[in-house]
């Protein structure tokens, strides 16, 4: 109880401050894009129910809709052809201790301020260690590129031949999973391949290997520049989804102030 | 001549705005046939079936013979002025606010003497050309035009009356996205319009055609029909000089029921094509029927684009045309809520137009040119529905003569499970 006792007083006197990583769920906010002869990623809608009105006199509501990999949101194993046989691989069925974990936050905002389609690389990782240690097991992975902060078109990026943004090498994702045996992986995009990760191979590595080792994915996080690169604590538990294959949720992160 | 309509002046903040008033509505049953026609810009009589007397006005049962088979068939449109009036002052509200109003009767070529409105460049005991319109009160009336064109004619105020007419009017074209949009902004530039606002949904998403809808001169204003908010505030910005609404909002996907296993495009196709409409009409609607007298530019025309699939589903395109139909039935519930401000909604019907979603159909295809020529002429003439194209045209005959028969034609089988 200890532990907990002094978490409380720390939350309470702001020595650990509760950091938001979430963006507003917007109808407005972008959502991966796919040729059009496939089914699409539906954006967030709000129909009013009732505002103290005739339709209902004392409260106000609202119907929403939206994918479950709408604005930011979580991946589950099972979002991907490579996870759909791993067990437990559903938001439902993810056991909750998952959903509390240590963060890293890898920097790379330089090289994807010089470059829109930057991959990180394994070095990008080790070079991380140096400074900081080898990253623990069961870590969140935060690819840092400030993207959260491009607004409108700039944001997706697209272009004729797709859309341009940054993400992992599919070398550094096998790295980061098969020796950091790590809980997931992060980014500020709209999911966690690089735009033109539909070019890799495999196609969408990140999505591929993550989900197929039975690892978890973010994306569409906002303000991973409030994170220390180590020795934060993030909170990122989806809807109890029934088979559900990711959820948006609101992500938080427990970050050391003194 | 008419003196050419000027741009309206800046409107004075402190005069009262007209009240949408409308002239009679009653007519009998009989009487309707003349609206039918009207309404698609046909000016059609009663004419014996089998005596071949032509009559007017319209009866239940012939002048000539008593038979009651009176089909309404196209009516020779000549015709001579006989006498008329000017009329200055009315107990209709409607009226007393238009006043002089000049009215008289005409003797048709083919017999019988119909009373009329008369337009300005009619000269007296002269030739006239007959014509049908819609008036405010969305019902057929016969307008004595001159034989020979005249300028400005469409610029009486007469016409303005008639009709739905761009010209210096403000118009909001809901969707910058479709594949029809920049034809019909260069259509409405050309015909007049004072401002063209276009809806543009999605801006973090780039399109082609935006590079040339800048070039025309359109306003673009941020709206997304499947977003109740977006459309309720774009309402709350320009909602109060909308002047004609063109949806041209439309979702579709080619397939029926089993072609595509899920009811996602279909969830796309209502939310776009039906419940776009409804969220435009409950933001729009209330504001453009408060200001249908609101002087040269006042609102006027609410206009639809359906796929004939609307009367008769296509199965090649079987969960569209349904969402088709559920847009036309609304648009039907519009047309009688909004009936009563006078404001007027078209209804424009295409086959297949050439766009990427009927790319696997043959010719003919609706250009988007045609489509675009096709409204502006609707609202030019003040009709209620418009048929674009072969197609279109095709499939409504056979639907008048049987709707059986033409579900039996289009739902043909191939062999085999």
């Amino acid at each position: 109880m200890t532990t907990l006792t002094d978490l409380a007083a720390s939350l309470a006197s702001g020595t650990i401050r509760v950091v938001d990583l979430t963006h507003t769920l917007d109808p407005d906010f972008p959502v991966i894009i796919l040729p059009p002869e496939f089914g699409q990623c539906a954006r967030f809608r709000m129909e009013e129910i009732s505002a103290y009105d005739h339709r209902g006199p004392a409260w106000k509501w609202h119907n929403i809709s939206m994918s479950e990999h709408t604005g930011t949101h979580f991946d589950a194993p099972s979002h991907w052809v490579s996870g759909r046989d791993v067990p437990f691989g559903s938001v439902d069925a993810i056991s909750p201790e998952n959903f509390v974990g240590p963060v890293v936050v890898i920097d790379c905002v330089a090289q994807s301020n010089a470059n829109e389609d930057y991959e990180m690389v394994i070095d990008d990782i080790t070079a991380w260690e140096k400074q900081h240690g080898t990253i623990p097991n069961g870590s969140w992975i935060m690819m840092r590129t400030d993207w959260s902060k491009r607004q409108g078109a700039a944001y997706l990026n697209m272009r004729e031949d797709g859309p341009h943004s940054p993400g992992p090498a599919p070398e550094a994702i096998k790295f980061l999973i098969d020796e950091r045996d790590i809980l997931g992986f992060g980014t500020e995009t709209v999911g966690t391949d690089s735009g033109q990760g539909s070019h890799a191979v495999p196609p969408y590595p990140a999505h591929y290997y993550l989900h197929g080792a039975g690892k978890f994915g973010l994306q569409c996080l906002s303000g991973l520049d409030q994170l220390p690169a180590t020795g934060a604590i993030l909170i990122a538990a989806p809807l109890k989804i029934k088979d559900g294959t990711g959820s948006p949720l609101r992500v938080l992160a427990m970050v050391d102030n003194t | 001549m008419t003196d050419p309509l000027l741009a309206p002046p800046k409107k004075n903040p402190q005069r009262r705005s007209t009240s949408p008033t409308r002239p009679p509505e009653m007519r009998s049953r009989a009487a309707l046939g003349l609206t039918a026609a009207a309404a698609e810009g046909r000016l059609a009589l009663q004419c014996c079936a089998e005596c071949a007397t032509w009559q007017y006005p319209p009866r239940d049962a012939c002048v000539a013979c008593l038979s009651n088979d009176l089909p309404w068939v196209d009516f020779p449109p000549q015709g001579q002025l006989l006498a008329e009036t000017t009329v200055q002052t009315s107990p209709r509200l409607y009226y007393r606010e238009r006043v002089p109003w000049r009215i008289g009767t005409v003797k048709t070529d083919v017999g019988p003497i119909i009373l009329v409105h008369i337009h300005p460049d009619v000269t007296p005991q002269s030739a006239i050309h007959l014509t049908a319109h819609l008036d405010r009160a969305g019902q057929g009336v016969l307008v004595a035009m001159p034989p020979q064109e005249t300028s400005n004619a469409m610029d009486a105020p007469l016409m303005r009356e008639l009709t739905a007419d761009p010209k210096h009017r403000r118009v909001l074209l809901t969707d910058a996205r479709a594949e029809n949009a920049p034809a019909m902004a260069k259509a409405l530039k050309d015909a007049g319009a004072a401002i063209i606002f276009i809806g543009e949904s999605e801006s973090w998403r780039p399109y082609t055609a935006r590079a040339a809808l800048q070039e025309i001169g359109v306003e673009f204003m941020p709206l997304d029909v499947t977003d109740t908010l977006s459309v309720q505030t774009l309402a709350g910005e320009i909602g109060g000089k909308t002047d004609i609404l063109i949806n041209n909002a439309q979702f579709v996907r080619p397939g029926g029921a089993l072609a595509r296993g899920d009811v996602g495009f279909a969830q796309n196709e209502m939310d776009v094509n039906y419940f776009g409409m409804m969220r435009l009409a409950q933001a729009f609607g209330p504001g453009m029927c408060k200001r249908t007298a609101d002087e040269a530019n006042s609102a006027v025309a609410w206009v639809n684009l359906l796929h004939i699939g609307a009367l008769a589903n296509t199965p090649e395109y079987g969960a569209f045309a349904a969402s088709q139909s559920a847009a036309h039935s609304l648009s039907q519930s519009l047309r009688s809520e909004f009936r009563t401000a006078g404001l007027r909604v078209m209804n424009v019907f295409s086959g297949p137009t050439e766009s990427d979603w009927f790319a696997s159909l043959p010719p003919p295809k609706v250009l988007p040119q045609s489509l675009a020529r096709d409204v502006i002429k609707g609202l030019q003439a003040g009709v209620e529905d418009v048929w674009s194209g072969d197609i279109a045209k095709d499939v409504r005959d056979r639907f008048r003569r049987d709707p059986k028969v033409l579900e039996r034609e289009l739902t043909f089988g191939g062999d085999g499970p």
